[in-house]
């Protein structure tokens, strides 16, 4: 099998493996990042440019270092070929520019976005983004367009990764949405504000790297990171749909359902719309246990780990004491209340 | 005088239709090709050193013999008629004076590539042109050069023209495919090539108006006979748009071999400057390629004549070079704003670009936004770093070349003419006027700016 060498590591895989996916393998922190490919997508990949990688020895037989930084998620092996991702500067540079393209007509509305917390775009931010802006024109903005009653599209915060492009194409059995115009006002959008509707249009959400596609049952009902996921599963009647999910719930509430997802944020399997929006009650599900989490997750909070023995559904309590610690530390008093005090 | 392989015969009257051009010679290509072996025929192309007239130049014997002939899939050819790099017009011109070389090169060309299914994708702009094809084919498919068995060979071919609907993006060849197959035309991930997966699917060969023009004339003159004309690997003639501040604008073919001074100056092309002014700078090859100084278009950085081939165009890497890309030749004499030029394209590939890649599509937009700051007098001496720092940050890290094309002229215009982009930022209250320079060129004012001369990055 051929050999790769990423960042000093080698590793034997399959001929036809692209970079990204011979990394993923290896694991750990020489990863590349990837906003828009998504292994379970065919054909994705290859638009945000954040995996892109130098290949300073193209392969055995051709040992020359390709001259352009090439996107790690769309190229693939050859024996030999040497890699760098975390120790090329050249990529770092590259990639930081990458990110600050993404980010400059980014509405950045974190605070009031439902995906803060488990967003893409603000990890890749938190490791490559700068401190301040270097631009100063408007951001850009959108007209508001409905596509149903279960999912919210924030156009303005869509980073045209396409996924959910790829999703309507390849799990839902017609696409009623795709990319409307070009250049920077490119937009996704159901062709003259038609409502999608099918049964396999929620996975939509739990691909979309950023907040641009939101679930309209849990809409500002909770920031992700006071809620505690578990696995759990349920007899779902739709044929392609197993019924394995994570339920987000906040003491014995169900909150919100969402497919599983691997340490790479993509979905295990899809799920039907119904195991999505119409089961928020906790007795339609059995419980497997705890969902484990990165241990930098901001929705461990850095405690949950720690419990992952013990199957507790009981946790409101304990959380209810994190959110008055956190309160007496914010100090949530109103200035005139802080005055009279 | 040059040689005129394309335009020959390009005044003779009627030779819009099928009956005069035959008489001048029209359709023995196809004749000679037909008793020909394909492989003959590719060999034929490697052996003129024809390199491809869409802007990469790059070698069509070569593309022709990298298509797949052995998965035993249909082949396709495709003809790039979407001509729409600002600056270029060559393509157009030649399809509105002799559309049947086009259908004959067509025709042709699919001997060599075994295809029995070809294309020629035209722009939407070109409304008028699409029809004159059409007619030409149509008259050609009446003569019994394309369908079923063509003059008795046992050879199918079938000709279509297609319309785009007004994107330059699908001038791409992988875009261009995406949108003949009636996608969105969105540049495709490379590889697999199209010589590989193309259309549909299938091996396809994408080449431009200008080189399918070629073929028919290597067929039947041979390609050693090409290689001839022109310097080096530069062969044959090609076709340049020139526009500007010229006395005599227009389409002219000319021999690889002649050189930029004789083209700008002589008589016999563009007759020399317009009204006598100095010579400013000079886009050599379509808006995409870096603009060049005055001191730089006539003599290399060496001090060697430059001349009209795609390796002396080039000399000198994009530090004092340039390329000769598509062949649209824009001259500009002292009159000109050169910010407000960079703007001007920068707007086009903001308009332009198909929107896939963050790079590109957010980085145009800024680019833009920048120099219209610049332009107008509201700019920093820090956007001038900055806009360099973007146009690094795209150029080389997107799916397609647009992006590149869009870095590549801002890059050369700051390398070259930094000093206006000062000026832009130093004296805001000069330049509000757009016709500042034409008051007051730059060598009026060049004193205020100290005797710091332009600073190469
Ligand atoms: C953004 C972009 C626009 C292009 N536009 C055109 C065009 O209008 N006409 C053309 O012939 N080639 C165009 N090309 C080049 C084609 O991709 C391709 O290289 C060419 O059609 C190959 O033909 P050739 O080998 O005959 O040059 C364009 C390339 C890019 C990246
Ligand atoms: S809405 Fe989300 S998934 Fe769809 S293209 Fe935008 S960022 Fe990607
Ligand atoms: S470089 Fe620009 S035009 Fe080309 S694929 Fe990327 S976004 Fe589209
Ligand atoms: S993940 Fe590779 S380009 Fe987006």
């Amino acid at each position: 099998m051929p050999k790769v060498t990423i960042d000093g590591v080698s590793i034997e895989v399959e001929a036809g493996t692209t970079i990204l996916n011979a990394a993923r393998k290896i694991g750990g922190d020489l990863v590349p990042p990837a906003m828009c490919y998504y292994s379970k997508l065919k054909g994705s990949g290859g638009k945000c440019r954040v995996c892109l990688v130098e290949i300073s020895k193209g392969s055995e037989a051709n040992p020359n270092p390709m001259p352009k930084l090439q996107a790690s998620c769309c190229t693939p092996i050859a024996d030999g070929m040497e890699v760098k991702n975390m120790t090329s500067q050249k990529v770092q540079d590259m990639r930081k520019g990458v990110v600050e393209f993404l980010l400059i007509n980014h509405p950045l509305d974190c605070p009031i976005c439902d995906q803060a917390g488990e967003c893409d775009l603000q990890n890749l931010g938190f490791d490559y983004g700068a401190q301040t802006t270097r631009y100063q024109e408007g951001r850009r903005t959108f007209d508001k367009i409905d596509i149903g009653d279960k999912i919210q599209l924030h156009m303005t915060r869509c980073i045209l990764c396409y996924r959910c492009t790829y999703v309507a194409d390849q799990l839902t059995p017609h696409r009623d949405h795709g990319v409307l115009n070009r250049g920077d006002a490119s937009e996704i959008s159901t062709y003259i504000s038609h409502a999608i509707d099918n049964d396999f249009s929620g996975n939509m959400i739990d691909v979309c790297p950023v907040g641009a596609l939101t679930d309209k049952t849990f809409r500002f009902k909770s920031r992700v990171w006071f809620l505690k996921p578990y696995r759990a599963h349920r007899q779902c009647s739709h044929e392609k749909c197993n019924g394995q999910v994570d339920l987000w719930m906040f003491g014995n509430d169900v909150y919100r359902v969402t497919a599983r997802k691997d340490e790479y944020h993509e979905v295990e399997s899809f799920i039907c719309n119904e195991c999505r929006f119409d089961h928020k009650n906790k007795a339609d599900w059995t419980i497997e246990g705890p969902r484990k989490l990165e241990k930098w997750s901001v929705i461990n909070q850095g405690k949950y780990m720690k419990r992952t023995a013990e199957v507790n559904i009981d946790t409101e309590k304990a959380l209810l004491l994190g959110r008055d610690q956190d309160r007496k530390r914010i100090s949530m008093v109103a200035p005139e209340e802080a005055k009279k005090k | 005088m040059g040689r005129k392989i394309l335009t020959e015969h390009i005044n003779v009257p009627g030779i819009q239709g099928y009956d005069a051009y035959r008489q001048h010679g029209g359709y023995r290509s196809v004749e000679k090709a037909l008793k020909m072996a394909p492989n003959d025929i590719v060999e034929e192309v490697k052996k003129s050193g024809l390199r491809g007239r869409g802007g990469a130049g790059f070698p069509t014997g070569m593309k022709w013999s990298f298509i797949d002939k052995k998965s035993g899939r249909p082949r396709h050819l495709v003809c790039n008629a979407d001509e729409s790099e600002p600056g270029t017009f060559k393509d157009r011109y030649m399809m509105e004076k002799i559309p049947h070389l086009l259908v004959e090169g067509m025709i042709t060309s699919s001997i060599a590539l075994e295809a029995n299914l070809s294309y020629i994708y035209i722009r939407g702009e070109y409304m008028w042109v699409y029809r004159i094809l059409e007619r030409a084919i149509n008259e050609a498919y009446a003569k019994g050069w394309l369908g079923k068995n063509i003059q008795g060979s046992g050879y199918d071919l079938d000709l279509y023209v297609t319309c785009g609907a007004g994107a330059y993006i699908c001038g791409e060849e992988t875009a261009l495919i995406e949108s003949l197959e009636g996608k969105r035309g969105n540049p495709r991930i490379k590889p697999p090539f199209p010589a590989v997966v193309g259309l549909y699917g299938n091996p396809t060969v994408v080449n431009n108006v200008e080189t399918i023009m070629d073929i028919p004339w290597i067929v039947m003159n041979g390609g050693e006979e090409f290689a001839k004309i022109g310097i080096g690997k530069s062969t044959g003639t090609k076709l340049i748009s020139a526009s500007g501040h010229i006395r005599k604008p227009g389409v002219y073919e000319i021999d690889l071999s002649i050189s930029v001074e004789e083209f700008v100056m002589s008589d016999e092309y563009l007759g020399g400057m317009y009204s006598d002014r100095p010579l400013k700078a000079c886009v050599p090859g379509g808006s995409s390629v870096p603009i060049l100084p005055a001191e730089l278009l006539f003599k290399t950085a060496k001090g060697e004549q430059r001349m009209m081939t795609y390796e002396s165009m080039s000399d000198g890497g994009f530090a004092t070079g340039s390329m000769i890309g598509s062949g649209g030749f824009i001259v500009y004499d002292d009159t000109t704003c050169v910010v407000r030029n960079t703007w001007n394209f920068a707007r086009f590939y903001h308009h332009e670009s198909c929107g896939q890649c963050s790079p590109c599509r957010e980085g145009t937009g800024w680019m833009e936004k920048i120099l219209y700051r610049l332009e107008n007098g509201y700019g920093t001496q820090e956007d001038i770093d900055l806009l360099w720092d973007i146009q690094r940050k795209i150029e080389g890290n997107t799916i397609c070349p647009l992006g590149d094309a869009a870095a590549w002229p801002v890059a050369a215009a700051i390398r070259h003419f930094r000093h206006e982009f000062e000026y832009h930022v130093r004296y805001p209250e000069k330049i509000k006027d757009r016709k500042h320079f034409e008051y007051e060129p730059w060598e009026k004012v060049k004193h205020l700016m100290g005797s710091k001369e332009a600073v190469a990055v």
